[in-house]
């Protein structure tokens, strides 16, 4: 291996680590937040591919159908739920949260379908599309097991993954798609040639990046998050509702998923399954930044991408088993760093 | 008199409730959801269209229950014993990925019901020595010698190999490398990727490292194309060959102009507009064609429903010969009747293949069965 392999095969690192980086970021911000290990996170970035891809093609995309129907099944929920404790008064306001907004989202994607519109409106169009189905699932599937072990919690998203696989079989069928390139240009950095998509995945990860840093240490809304993550209780004791922080832990990790899905799809062909592979690159890089730590995230997701673009030049049958292979090294170090706290334990 | 009547009526009603009519049971499984769908919805398109262009034998009508086996091994051994068990069919035919036709020949077996597979399988005999399951499609290992004949002819003498990291990619670059005691070309690299990877640049850059003068994809469908944009990035501008699996039209939409002039080998079907008169694959292709387009509403445009349809094909000409043995449908008889019409058949022209068996081999497909075909501006040209 030369240096002129060696630096393509960086660039491609860093451009998979950086869509791994949003995945992972999203994943441990629902985690924190949540107590979620929400494994279907792929899928909901490969939907927004899937319905980018459907948008181009002109037709309408299933999601749209499926926001409707998850949506409907929500509200029943919810209003089921408040009719129940008696608080009928708050039934207009569920009404307009869980019905009317996911649906004036599926309606504008349904009816904005046969058009064709820019590639930017396209984009927004798509990633709007994809994200209420994150926070309607948490009010449908999460939600009434809230308290349960982080284990039982894992399971059932688990069993979401392969509702939401399948579903994806049967909106978009079988065949993988590709979109069109976002951008034609090219960027010369000496002798290595950066293809302009390339570098827009790594600007659009790294912004991102920063614009939650932004989010958790400058707005009320951030801080509330982050001390529901800290602590449930105590978030609760302050008068931060911790569904309402989950939900927008869900609207924001969704972003995440969406943006990186329609980044990814122009790169390579997208399955309706190749959500739990890109779900599970992006979990190994959260796991090495502890599922809690934002920058040890970053880090560990940029490592996965690095490390599966060599181990495929030296050994391609390899790749996966040698990536994951990596977490063994990272999980002895850590449940020998780590010391459990109290409250771990009593969970 | 009145009990006499009533015994009459009871025995009417019984003799009404046995099965009057004779008609023939096929038990139809393929995978309609999981990753092998991609394949699996394909064969059962295939086989709509067959039951529309043939739904009777000799004056017997044919039943076809359609079950899916949701890409699992394991399900589609549940299937076939439930076909064969409550159902009762005469025939099964199978399914849409290797290890799962594997399963449902060993049913087959055990139970002694003729099987069609539609996937490339080895069927081994019995205990007892018998066969009861055969193979449509042609192997890959003949699929792979026309592609290697076609390097030798055009000169290529060093390929780099990129496969999926699975059977198939074992399968297609086994089936070329035999192609290596020629002594006409070597295979510098056995490359590997999976359908969910999301680049293949390192492997590109490893094939490239070894300057070759062809490279050959072993990938499947739409993920196929992943090696030729890799490699239309990196400025490579040697000859490109491909395996049977690309046939398809996603592959072509996303492949775009970097798969332009690919030469793979594939059954005669996918040009059968393009076959010269007489060859033996035009008329049934074309009559094919014809009744995909009328049950399915979409033109067909892959290979693999093809095989579905001469499963149908060899099936049908099979239970003619087993009737006029005499034998009945619905019974043990037929069904060893069915499965020795099956083993004899001979000189059957379909859509892919011109189809022989004997009760020595499962395989019935000689080199005919495949033509080489070149991508030339989005659509394949044949290029014998």
């Amino acid at each position: 291996m030369d240096l002129d392999i060696a630096t393509l095969l960086m660039v491609d690192g860093i451009t998979t680590g950086a869509v791994y980086v949003l995945l992972a970021i999203g994943m441990v911000l629902i985690f924190t937040v949540t107590r979620v290990i929400f494994v279907p996170f792929g899928d909901i970035a490969v939907y927004a591919a899937l319905t980018l891809s459907a948008l181009e093609a002109k037709h309408a995309p299933g999601t749209a159908a499926l926001v409707a129907a998850v949506a409907a099944v929500a509200t029943l929920m919810e209003v089921t739920s408040l009719l129940r404790h008696g608080k009928a008064r708050a039934v207009p306001r569920a009404l307009a949260f869980y019905l009317a907004l996911p649906l004036a989202v599926s309606g504008t994607v349904w009816a904005a379908s046969g058009t064709d519109w820019p590639m930017p409106v396209r984009i927004a169009l798509a990633i709007v599309a994809v994200l209420p189905l994150a926070p309607l699932l948490d009010r449908i599937v999460f939600r009434p097991v809230a308290d349960a072990s982080v284990l039982l919690l894992m399971i059932i998203a688990v069993a979401l993954h392969f509702a939401l696989a399948g579903i994806g079989l049967l909106c978009f069928g079988a065949e993988g798609v590709r979109t069109q390139p976002l951008t034609e240009a090219a960027l010369t950095f000496g002798d290595v040639l950066v293809s302009g998509q390339t570098a827009l995945i790594v600007v659009a990860a790294a912004s991102f990046s920063l614009l939650l840093f932004l989010f958790f240490n400058h707005t009320l809304t951030g801080k509330a998050l982050h001390a529901t993550a800290v602590n449930r209780l105590g978030a609760r004791l302050v008068a931060i509702r911790p569904e309402r922080a989950g939900t927008i832990a869900y609207l924001i990790g969704s972003l995440l998923a969406a943006i990186s899905g329609v980044l990814i799809a122009p790169v390579t062909t997208i399955f309706y399954d190749s959500g739990f592979l890109l779900g599970l690159f992006a979990f190994v890089g959260a796991i090495i930044g502890g599922l809690t730590n934002y920058p040890g995230t970053a880090l560990g997701a940029l490592l996965v991408g690095l490390l599966g673009s060599y181990a495929s030049f030296f050994s391609s049958s390899f790749k996966e088993v040698i990536v994951f292979a990596a977490l063994v090294p990272v999980l002895l170090w850590r449940s020998i760093a780590t010391t459990h706290s109290e409250e771990e334990i009593e969970e | 008199m009145k009990r006499f009547l009533r015994y009459t009526m009871l025995g009417g009603a019984l003799l009404a409730a046995l099965p009057a009519r004779a008609e023939i049971t096929v038990g139809f499984v393929t995978s309609l959801s999981g990753p092998a769908s991609s394949i699996g919805i394909l064969y059962s398109n295939g086989i709509k269209a067959a039951h529309l262009y043939r739904d009777a034998v000799a004056g017997e009508t044919i039943r076809l229950i359609q079950l899916d086996d949701g890409s699992d091994p394991s399900a589609a051994t549940r299937n076939a014993r439930k076909l064969v068990e409550e159902n009762k069919v005469d025939i099964l035919i199978g399914t849409s990925s290797a290890p799962s036709s594997l399963a449902m020949a060993a049913v087959a077996a055990e139970l002694k019901v003729p099987m069609i597979a539609i996937s490339p399988i080895n069927v081994e005999a019995s205990q007892s020595g018998d066969r009861w399951a055969i193979c449509v499609p042609q192997t890959p290992a003949l699929m792979m010698k026309a592609v290697t004949d076609r390097m030798a002819k055009n000169g290529t003498k060093k390929v780099g190999y990129i496969g999926f990291s699975d059977a198939w990619g074992d399968l297609v670059y086994n089936g070329a490398k035999a192609a290596e005691a020629g002594g006409h070309l070597a295979f510098t690299t056995d490359q590997r990727y999976t359908r969910t990877d999301s680049s293949v640049t390192g492997q590109i850059l490893k094939v490239l490292a070894t300057k070759p003068d062809g490279v050959l994809d072993g990938g499947s469908a739409t993920q196929g194309a992943l090696p030729l944009l890799a490699l239309q990035e990196r400025g490579y501008k040697g000859r490109l060959y491909g395996n049977p699996a690309l046939v398809n039209a996603d592959f072509i939409r996303v492949a775009g102009k970097s798969a332009e002039g690919i030469e793979l080998p594939t059954g005669p079907v996918i040009v059968a507009e393009q076959l010269p008169e007489g060859h033996f694959a035009k008329a049934p292709s074309l009559a094919f064609r014809d009744a995909y387009q009328k049950a399915n509403g979409t033109p067909s445009t892959d290979s693999f429903s093809a095989y579905a349809f001469d499963a149908w094909l060899i099936m049908t000409d099979a239970s003619k010969r087993a009737m006029a043995a005499e034998a009945k449908p619905g019974t043990p008889g037929f069904r060893r009747a069915l499965n020795e019409a099956i083993f004899s058949t001979k000189e059957l022209p379909g859509t892919e293949a011109v189809y022989s068996y004997t009760p020595a081999s499962s395989f019935g497909v000689d080199a005919r069965g495949v033509v080489m075909v070149r991508l030339q501006g989005g659509t394949w040209i044949y290029a014998p």
